[in-house]
């Protein structure tokens, strides 16, 4: 039988929601345990979120002063001495769980499986490639631990009225002193997470400039969507960079998707493929984003989006 | 101190690639094939280090078929002084190339190892990660800003929440995000000059690398096609049709 160790991101006192969405990818793998670990300097708040997660057998907290910033060459050894007792190792497809995960898998000797979108069987998986233009079925061996990050867009998070025990573990390893947490800038809004949002509303380079984009805000503030961006729209300097979509940015599934002024190259359809509904405008209208938009509308932006104010 | 840089081929990015009917591959015949994206932002900050005094060599790795010959001359035009190819027919799993670049880092003693963060036809996201723990030395993923200082790195990274900025003793991993530089286009005499510099080749096999990795692709599918959708003639049958799907 299956004992799956899934690992909490967390920053500032607070559980990600990506967690509960590599939790429900736990479940499907039919296990005896589901256990969550909590590595922190100050694990308590945390674990106590995380053991309200439906599905969780146990949350284990590892307190450690070293653990107060999420650094992977810390907390890999101790994840990779945990997992002895276990069958899976999840993480969160996030730049978190893509961090620590694969350092995680090396010290224990097997390769990782990367952005689960679907669980087959214990040790059968599906997962993406190519900027997610074909999906690959793979195996693990019945012998080795799986090492894999859960892509959170393919999953919903598990509802949180459980109430699972909370257990302090001491984990014995030498931990190396060679990488320092220096500072972390975050981006503030207000906004709903972009990640996690029910609609989210898009701009890319046919936005123009930074400050067109306040008319993006305005609208997404308007129906209460994120706000995400393509790479050009980043790259142009629009907007902040943990604010892109696609595939080397973030992959989210709302269940709303307006994009606006996006062409729709390869690499920002990947991050949007498992939206619900997908909304263009555009005034191109050989753009490639009307081959997958499920609504589409050919106009200026300028003109349309007060005119969508008005018609709300 | 010496730079090694992954240097892989991939299929272009700008190709839509198609799988095979079979489900056993995805076609790269006949395909353009150029380096991973990442890579040759790689290679771009390794050049921009020795530019700056802080390096005096760089060097191109790449692990692969007998044809990747030509691959590695455009990172020789590009500006590395050499290369190095790890000879073998067979696919290359993050992890069997993270044992390769450990074998070069033992040989090469480099002070960084500069890989992109991902590769764009597998999507993996683990060999930096994979060598640095293997290697037992720092990683620094993700990054879109380096600066070396005595013996360290202070790197500046791109995670969900923002920009993290951690320090790192060298020997160190670095993968490299989109935003870190623009790659500089290789110039006609640089392609002369490119072949009279060195390409060592290795075969895999002498490496005696561990060869297992524990998981296997068994399927390739295309992925599920969305259904066509409608367009619609203005904003309020837009609001109408979003408001009827229960959407606004």
């Amino acid at each position: 039988m299956s004992k799956v160790l899934v690992i909490a991101e967390h920053l500032d006192g607070k559980l990600n929601a990506s967690t509960a969405r590599a939790v429900s990818a736990a479940v499907a793998v039919k296990p005896e345990v589901i256990d969550v670990v909590v590595l922190s300097d100050a694990p308590e708040v945390v674990a106590a979120e995380a053991a309200k997660i439906v599905g969780v057998s146990k949350v284990l907290t590892v307190a450690r002063v070293e653990n107060a910033h999420a650094l992977a060459a810390i907390l890999a050894p101790q994840i990779a001495k945990l997992a002895a007792g276990y069958t899976h190792v999840f993480a969160p497809s996030t730049t978190f769980g893509k961090d620590v995960a694969p350092r995680v898998a090396a010290l224990l000797g097997v390769s990782q499986v990367s952005d689960v979108m679907s669980v087959e069987a214990a040790r059968r998986f599906t997962r993406p490639i190519y900027a997610g233009n074909a999906i690959v079925t793979v195996e693990a061996d019945a012998s080795s631990v799986v090492v894999a990050t859960i892509r959170t867009a393919s999953w919903p998070a598990a509802a949180s009225t459980g109430a699972a025990a909370v257990e302090a573990v001491a984990i014995d390893v030498a931990l190396p002193t060679h990488t320092r947490f220096v500072g972390l800038q975050q981006g503030k809004s207000d906004r709903p997470d972009l990640q996690s949002a029910s609609k989210v509303v898009s701009g890319g380079r046919g936005v123009g400039s930074k400050e067109n984009f306040e008319i993006i805000y305005k609208f997404a503030d308007r129906i209460g969507a994120a706000v995400g961006a393509s790479r050009a729209a980043v790259d142009a300097g629009y907007v902040p960079n943990e604010m892109q979509v696609g595939q080397t940015g973030k992959i989210i599934a709302p269940e709303l998707y307006m994009a606006i002024g996006i062409s729709g190259a390869i690499q920002h359809l990947t991050g949007i493929k498992d939206a619900g509904t997908i909304v263009a405008i555009n005034k191109d209208a050989e753009a490639p984003i009307f081959e997958v938009a499920d609504l589409g509308l050919v106009g200026d932006l300028f003109k349309i989006l007060p005119e969508l104010e008005q018609a709300l | 101190m010496k730079i090694l840089v992954g240097y892989k081929r991939v299929v272009d990015y700008n190709v839509r690639i198609q799988v095979k009917a079979d489900g056993m591959g995805v076609v790269t015949d006949g395909v353009k094939l150029s380096a991973n994206p990442f890579d040759d932002i790689a290679l771009e900050e390794a050049l921009r280090l020795r530019e700056k005094g802080l390096a005096e060599e760089v060097v191109v790795v790449t692990i692969g078929s007998a044809d990747l010959t030509a691959h590695l001359r455009n990172g020789l035009a590009m500006g590395a002084n050499r290369a190095i190819h790890v000879q073998t027919g067979d696919a290359v799993s993050p992890l069997t190339a993270a044992r390769v670049f450990l074998k070069l880092a033992e040989k090469e003693q480099p002070g960084l190892f500069i890989l992109g963060k991902q590769a764009i036809d597998d999507d993996a996201n683990q060999t930096g990660q994979m060598l640095a723990a293997l290697w037992d030395r720092p990683q620094a993923t993700f990054a879109s800003k380096v600066e070396l200082t005595d013996g360290k790195a202070v790197v500046t990274r791109e995670v969900d929440s923002g920009l993290e900025t951690i320090e790192a003793d060298l020997p160190a991993v670095i993968t490299t995000d989109l935003r870190l530089n623009e790659p500089r286009f290789i110039k006609l005499p640089d392609i002369m000059k490119a072949k009279s510099k060195p390409i060592e080749v290795i075969e895999l096999a002498t490496l005696g690398v561990d060869a297992a990795n524990h998981v296997t692709t068994t399927h390739y599918a295309a992925p599920a096609k969305r259904s066509k959708g409608a367009m619609v003639k203005d904003a309020a049958e837009l609001v109408a049709a979003l408001k009827q799907k229960g959407l606004l």
